[in-house]
């Protein structure tokens, strides 16, 4: 019997040697770390909800009540992250291209809403759109009713979500050369060309990425969204709240069974996002 | 379509880039600004396209941009008709190499704007013309540094500028890639003669590929003439220094303090006695590469390192070995006295030598 030749050996032609050792090693902490942190919990919830029988399920998911929860916790995130999306990219283009007096405190008030509990931002909103205060007293002529209501929803959203677009955004538009815009302006585009053609398509993968982050938190927000919905059910309900409403009355299963809804819907749009963005910004977009 | 620029001031800050600087370029010819960094070339072919306006002075007529005569000087940059390139590309990643060239026709009114077909038969006459034909459709990450450039240039031209302006076009690409495209931008300008002006801090660059030379030194235009009139005549003391090798040597008996300057291929290196005015020297090393042998030798008396160039053959004839005392013989030199400039030819002879060599 003869032995292969050693370099010839699959063994040994397919695999590389790395310049930088530890493959196995942080690849290792990655799966451990994500399975403690991420995989066991959100599987214990997987695991509880098998105890229900599959009418049981569906009786607890597809509930009017229920349902009416998703559409508003799914919408208002939506809209949050849209807006944050387009007024992100403002924020961000003013802190990058403009010096102005105050500049950085501006820049540091974008990240407040990460650092505050999200109880404080909830109440302090709902203090000020509420028909008694500064800004719903404002609004409550007009017709315009905020607190207690899904734009109310959506404005704790907002809040919440702001800092995500603007800190994916800023380093992409401080990276961006001077020299692209330049360039435009030579080839005879005017400023709204050169924006519509050359900025924005540049910073389009960011703030993509920002929409994403910020509709991950809408979807995901308990804190500050109870204190200004109002709580009513059919009308301003969030789905995390029934959750914490069916825990509260001990129906363990039915909590879990809202959670795996939430879970795979999330975790499918998230997704989705993500495929569309690897779509849309690949090379090969143009069919070679 | 020539180009005036008069009396341009620019300050940044406490950094003055121009200073009051005068330029005038002829139509349909090649120029290169050439400058050490910091001197302010680039500053002023972007005044003369327009992405950066001279500081204004008391004098009205400062800072006027010209083309052919016609005042451009409030003319925004895309009105301008000028094609510029940017030394990093600045291409428009997320647009394919097509969709860069055709960017500037696209982005016209619409009743100037040329119809979809049109734009495709310009843009593959350009791909066709850059020699990359077929490689419309890649983005500019997919290409190399040359073919990006390249395709920058093709970008510029495709509106068909009155001027084109290229702001150190080959400054990062390596050196193959860069002779080539030298070569080949020669050629292209023979074909389109539109008026060229390019930065650069390549002495060898500005002095093979342009027409004309406008020497800048901090802030001011130093010399501007033919490449080889720059070269053998330089006006000043930076010029002699930044075009070529060239050797410094103080002068130092003269109770006027005056600095010579002579080339290595001026330099005739005798093994016997060369007069009296002849420099003896000792051979540091000795290394030929092609036609001619580079030496590096050591001056007797002040230790001053000189470089010397010899045709082979006589290399071979004198057959120097390092550390061999010689007489160097100096047969044109470049005088700048405190008075002003001189040039002199010595003759090779000893005997009928004059004195200009002596006390060196």
């Amino acid at each position: 019997m003869r032995t292969p030749h050693p370099e010839l050996s699959p063994n040994l032609r397919t695999r590389r040697r790395r310049v930088l050792p530890g493959f196995g090693l942080t690849l290792g902490t990655t799966l451990l770390f994500l399975s403690l942190i991420v995989l066991l919990p959100l599987s214990a919830a997987f695991i509880r909800t098998a105890g229900l029988s599959w009418e049981e399920f569906w009786g607890h998911v597809s509930s009017p009540r229920v349902v009416a929860s998703y559409r508003l916790t799914f919408g208002a995130a939506l809209a949050a992250a849209a807006a944050n999306a387009f007024f992100g990219v403002i924020v961000a283009w003013v802190l990058v291209r403009y010096e102005f007096p105050g500049r950085k405190i501006v820049d540091a008030l974008v990240d407040l809403p990460f650092a505050l509990p999200t109880a404080v931002a909830g109440i302090a909103l709902t203090a000020l759109y509420a028909p008694t205060g500064w800004i719903g007293g404002l609004l409550e002529p007009l017709g315009i009713k905020v607190a207690y209501t899904p734009l109310g929803i959506w404005v704790a959203l907002t809040f919440i979500g702001l800092p995500f677009v603007v800190r994916t955004v800023q380093p992409v538009l401080e990276e961006l050369e001077p020299e692209l815009e330049e360039a435009a302006a030579t080839l005879g585009a005017t400023r709204t060309q050169t924006l519509r053609r050359v900025v924005l398509p540049a910073l389009l993968p960011a703030t993509c990425t920002g929409f994403t982050l910020a509709l991950a938190r809408g979807i995901g927000e308990y804190g500050s969204v109870v204190f200004i919905s109002g709580n009513m059910p059919l009308r301003t309900e969030i789905t995390p709240l029934l959750i914490v409403t069916k825990l509260e009355q001990y129906d363990y299963a039915g909590a879990t069974a809202l959670a795996v809804v939430m879970l795979v819907v999330s975790f499918a749009l998230l997704f989705g996002v993500q495929l569309l963005q690897r779509w849309f910004f690949s090379p090969e977009r143009h069919g070679r | 379509m020539s180009i005036e620029v008069r009396h341009a001031w620019k300050r940044f800050g406490t950094f003055t880039a121009l200073a009051g600087v005068n330029l005038s370029v002829p139509s349909g010819r090649l120029t290169a600004l050439l400058g050490p960094s910091g001197s302010g070339k680039t500053t002023l072919l972007r005044i003369i396209a327009g992405l950066e306006s001279p500081d204004a002075t008391s004098d009205p007529d400062s800072g006027k941009v010209l083309f052919h005569g016609e005042d451009v000087s409030n003319v925004p940059a895309g009105r301008r008709g000028v094609g510029f390139v940017f030394q990093h590309y600045a291409l428009f990643r997320h647009l394919t190499v097509f969709e860069n060239i055709a960017f500037g026709l696209s982005v016209r009114p619409r009743r100037d704007r040329p119809t979809t077909r049109q734009i495709a038969d310009r843009v593959n006459e350009l791909l066709d013309l850059i020699q990359l034909s077929g490689l419309g459709g890649r983005y500019p990450d997919q290409l190399s540094g040359g073919q990006r450039q390249r395709v920058a240039l093709a970008r510029a031209l495709a509106v068909q500028p009155r001027v084109l302006l290229l702001d150190e076009p080959f400054g990062a690409l390596d050196a193959r890639v860069r002779k080539d495209l030298r070569r080949w931008l020669r050629t292209l300008h023979e074909r389109l003669h539109v008026t060229t002006v390019f930065v650069t801090h390549d002495q060898e660059e500005a002095l093979e590929l342009a027409d004309e030379v406008v020497v800048m030194n901090q802030a001011r235009v130093e010399q501007v003439g033919p490449p080889q009139e720059v070269y053998d005549r330089p006006a000043s003391p930076f010029v002699i220094e930044f075009l070529g090798n060239v050797n410094r040597l103080e002068r130092g008996r003269t109770a006027a303090k005056s600095v010579l300057y002579v080339r290595p291929h001026d330099i005739d290196i005798r093994r016997e006695f060369a007069g009296e005015h002849a420099v003896p020297a000792r051979v540091l090393h000795v290394f030929s590469a092609g036609n001619y042998g580079r030496v590096s030798l050591s001056r007797g008396d002040t230790g001053d390192t000189i470089e010397a160039e010899v045709p082979r053959q006589q290399l071979r004839e004198l057959n120097l070995r390092d550390g061999d005392r010689v007489n160097l013989v100096f047969r044109h030199v470049r005088l700048f006295p405190a008075e002003g400039f001189r040039e002199e030819d010595l003759p090779s002879e000893p005997s009928a030598s004059r004195d200009a060599g002596s006390g060196i």
